[in-house]
């Protein structure tokens, strides 16, 4: 049986097991509260979405936490997991964070290692840290500003830690050349990062960046001890900062984290450490881990991405089910890149008349409606990234089905008023894909574009097909289901990889397949070195619409997620910083 | 030991290591071949192994790195030397020296594959076996019953029972038991438990108990099926007649003589299903979240982790030329036609 044909079979047969033990269900306390943003400690839908449920100061206890599949790696210098980066602030400490609260609270930077935020100098080209005095590593040895920088140094051989973020590489006033620690051994890196004492930390930079605090946030910048860094291997034992510390790694099946005796609170105001451990599984069964977070058995899937298809309508249909469980948007967007290198969309009315044919409402279906799919979006930045600001350049009408006459008539004045036919493409492992790609083809036709199906795997989606300029033309290619996620909540990290046109690589491998707008390019790079906070946001508001205008981009939905609620857990939130609950400030009931 | 019977196991065993070879051979053209045969660069196939924010260079230190400018015979040769001589692996700050068997080394988790497989082995050893005592017995019994009452209503629920587990796939079978015995009742164990049989052997079964039920429904019922049918051929022979004539009690002549004529065709259906099973459970494995081969073969699969896959279809190449041989000589102590050829 191929893959794909397993996991069709999977979830079909998990639907009817899911079905057939709904009669088991979970019970609440409040059968059937589905008001929103409630709080306290009564079961409510949406309960943890803006307030802390259940809140409590208890210690002790175990928090049980299964992944689906494996972490991308547990080094703080090579992970890029939304999931990770929330669970690795248990034992890792990077200068600053995201505040541990509930909500739009949760998008605020805050300290962490560092005394304060970054002081920006040179026009936002140098940023300055100071560390907090006191604290340790887990071995006991005091942390120093020189771990710092290793760890960041180190992260940027990209050859060891393949899968990290680039941005310290990309923006650091690096060597020509460099390589990272184990190539570029002895070569003097203070043009880059400087540390003049044991506490203080400057960042050099090629180009002015006004939002460095949130690379500051990055794991990368959680110090690793360079007598105990075993490269890649390091993942094994990283050797912690934060209150818990790894007691058994095993690779890919599971690990536990224990107390760590040298994590002292007192330099600590962001964290609470309320269980004493986390006993965590990988690899397990997606819908079992449904099963057991429902029957108490398990407390959080780490993956945070929400219920399974098959529990989908078990949670949404059982009110003491649904009591217990949370609907937040992520910073996501699931879209359409519409190609202008493609013929006819050279043409701006053809690219409107996608964007007014468009069924909406489908498009939101085929992502599995409002619950799990998300809301029907219009722009590009989702709601919770500062700067997002609403609007909606085409509409399409009350009941959001696309405006047949609008597209019609832009059809006209593009010279193709019958219509015409272009390819668009899919990743095939991803149902939903295919089912927006079968929505458009069937809201297109209306207006006679004709759609035809294209079907890549994903693996090479971007490098080879939808992503790779040549191949797109040669192909015809003019639409390609897309998707794009924050890497924070902030306009650059949600822009700066799919709107600028100077990320296009002729060899291939760029999510941004569609947006060569120069003056877009400007407006970015006015953006990135603003130092301004309310200028910055601002712009990425402005940049959103100049998008939007030109019509390279058909927004699909603003992702959202089905997350269930443990009964076993105190202080529950949405972190809106990572789209799921916060890790950091669990506690066992 | 006859002579013979050695020089037939060791014939067999050469045969097993050139097959085992051209298995090998054929893994690998499918992983590393194939793509380039199909268009794929040394650079296209190590993004595979980069990150998203990997720059042209790094993805070609990578394609250097695993030695995908190579020609593909010396890249084969590679491997293979490996399993003999071991090989040396970079990770970074140190190089790390996979001994022989090496059977690769994951550069996703930078590790080799060989002591995880070895780690593994256990999980589907534990699995296989517990699942083929209970498939075997519960499948023959009911199967020779079923032919000793033909046409009663109990043939009739045995054979409709056994149709239904034939066809209810493990994935449904796995959760829908996991839900009600694990999570509604607590009787058994949850999805991913296991314990080392020689950590404590009560609990290693308990933990297994449901996945041992699981799968031994769905190929006891196969079992059922083929021992009543042989069963129903047999008791029609001449011999038995004869032995029912000598004046042998009828569980004799059924045992010793029915059943025992039955088992040819079931044995060597066992080896092939117990070998196949050593090589990973995989659905029973993914259903109830147990860390075994199977699993592992999947967790490569997913990740584009070609020497964990590499790995195991080894193995379970290896495991599948055992049980056949092991049968093939299990069938002179059971058939007395093949012992006097």
């Amino acid at each position: 049986m191929n893959s794909k044909r397993m996991v069709t079979a999977v979830a079909a047969g998990a639907a009817v097991v899911m079905g057939l033990s709904a009669c088991g269900g979970g019970t609440s306390s409040n059968g059937g509260a589905t008001n929103g943003n409630g709080g306290g400690n009564t079961p409510a839908f949406n309960a943890a979405l803006k307030s802390t449920f259940n809140p409590s100061d208890k210690k002790g206890g175990i928090v049980k936490i299964a992944n689906a599949g494996t972490w991308d790696s547990l080094d703080p210098g090579e992970t890029y997991y939304g999931y990770s980066w929330n669970f690795l602030r248990l034992y890792g400490r990077s200068l600053v964070m995201f505040k541990p609260a509930p909500g739009g609270g949760s998008n605020e930077l805050v300290p962490d290692l560092a005394e304060k935020l970054g002081e920006p100098s040179d026009g936002g080209k140098t940023w300055t840290y100071k560390l907090r005095k006191g604290i340790k590593f887990e071995d006991g040895t005091a942390v120093t500003s020189k771990d710092v920088k290793y760890a960041v140094l180190r992260s940027t051989d990209k050859e060891t830690f393949p899968n990290g973020p680039a941005y310290f590489e990309g923006y650091l006033s690096l060597p020509e050349g460099y390589k990272g620690p184990y190539k570029s051994k002895g070569v003097n890196t203070d043009s880059a990062i400087e540390t003049p004492d044991d506490s203080t930390i400057v960042f050099h930079l090629k180009q002015a960046f006004g939002g460095f605090d949130y690379f500051a946030q990055l794991p990368q910048t959680a110090p690793v001890p360079e007598a105990k860094d075993t490269g890649a291997k390091y993942r094994e034992h990283v050797i912690s900062t934060g209150p818990y510390k790894f007691d058994k790694n095993e690779i890919d099946k599971g690990f536990n984290l224990v107390r760590n005796d040298q994590w002292d609170a007192s330099t600590d105001p962001n964290r609470k450490a309320l269980p004493d451990g986390y006993q965590v599984s990988m690899n397990v069964n997606a819908d079992d881990i449904d099963n057991r977070l429902i029957s108490g058995d398990l407390d959080i899937d780490i993956a945070g991405t929400g219920v399974q298809p098959a529990s989908l309508s078990r949670v949404l249909g059982d009110p003491a089910l649904k009591a217990n469980a949370d609907n937040p948007t992520i910073a996501r967007l699931w879209y359409t890149s519409i190609n202008p290198t493609v013929a006819p969309f050279d043409n701006k009315a053809c690219r409107e008349a996608i964007e007014y044919a468009a069924d909406r409402t489908a498009y939101q279906t085929a992502y599995g409606g409002t619950f799990s799919g998300g809301d029907i979006a219009t722009t590009l930045l989702p709601p919770q990234i500062p700067g997002a600001q609403k609007f909606d350049l085409y509409p399409a009408g009350a009941d959001s089905k696309g405006d047949v006459t609008k597209a019609k008539a832009k059809l006209t004045e593009c010279g193709k008023p019958d219509g015409f036919e272009t390819n668009i493409s899919y990743r095939a492992e991803r149902p939903k894909e295919k089912a927006t790609a079968e929505a458009l083809q069937q809201s297109l036709q209306r207006v006679g574009i004709k759609l035809t199906l294209k079907a890549f795997p994903q693996g090479d989606y971007f490098s080879q097909f939808a992503g790779n300029p040549p191949y797109v033309k040669a192909n015809n290619l003019g639409l390609a289901i897309n998707g794009w996620g924050a890497d924070w909540n902030d306009g650059f990290g949600f822009l700066s990889q799919i709107v600028d046109s100077r990320v296009i690589r002729e060899t291939g491998g760029s999510s941004n397949t569609s947006v060569r707008i120069p003056e877009v390019d400007s407006m970015l790079d006015a953006a990135i070195g603003e130092t301004d906070k309310g200028k910055r946001e601002g712009d990425w508001g402005a940049i959103d619409k100049r998008v939007m205008e030109e019509a390279v981009i058909l927004p699909g939905v603003h992702a959202k997620s089905l997350l269930v609620r443990s009964k076993r857990l105190s202080n529950v939130f949405i972190s809106e910083a990572y789209g799921m609950y916060d890790y950091l400030s669990l506690g066992i009931a | 030991m006859p002579a013979t019977v050695i020089t037939y196991i060791i014939r067999r065993l050469v045969a097993a290591i050139v097959l085992l070879f051209i298995v090998s051979a054929v893994t690998f053209s499918i992983f590393f071949l194939m793509p380039k045969l199909l268009g794929a660069t040394p650079e296209t196939l190590a993004t595979r192994y980069v990150g998203r924010a990997a720059t042209a260079d790094t993805v070609r230190e990578t394609a250097e790195r695993l030695g995908f400018y190579d020609p593909i015979y010396k890249q084969y040769a590679d491997w293979v030397g490996g399993i003999f001589a071991g090989a040396d692996y970079s990770y970074g700050s140190g190089v790390e020296h996979c001994p022989a068997p090496c059977l690769g080394y994951s550069f996703r988790n930078n590790q080799p594959v060989w002591p995880d497989l070895i780690d593994r082995l256990p999980v589907t050893l534990s699995l296989a076996s517990g699942a083929a005592v209970l498939w075997l017995l519960g499948g023959v019994a009911v199967g020779t019953l079923s032919a000793l009452r033909k046409g009663t209503i109990f043939d009739r629920a045995a054979m409709s029972v056994s149709l239904a587990g034939v066809s209810l796939p493990i994935f449904f079978t796995g959760l829908l038991s996991l839900s009600i015995f694990s999570y509604n009742l607590g009787w058994t164990a949850v999805g991913g438990a296991y314990t080392p049989f020689l950590d404590d052997p009560g609990q290693w079964a308990y933990n297994l108990l449901l996945p041992w039920i699981t799968l031994a429904l769905l190929f006891s019922a196969q079992y059922a099926r083929l021992t009543r049918a042989g069963m129903l051929e047999t008791m029609n022979e001449d011999f038995i007649r004869t032995a029912r004539a000598k004046g042998l009690p009828e569980r004799t002549v059924v045992v010793r003589h029915g059943l025992r004529g039955a088992l040819t065709p079931i044995l060597t259906i066992f080896g092939l299903d117990v070998g196949l099973l050593l090589g990973g459970a995989v659905l029973t494995e993914s259903a109830f979240s147990l860390q075994g081969l199977g699993k592992y073969a999947i967790d490569g699969i997913t990740n584009y982790d070609l020497p964990k896959v590499m790995g195991v279809t080894i193995l379970a190449a290896f495991f599948i030329v055992i049980a056949n041989l092991v049968v093939d000589l299990l069938y002179a102590v059971v058939d007395p036609r093949v012992r006097a050829k």
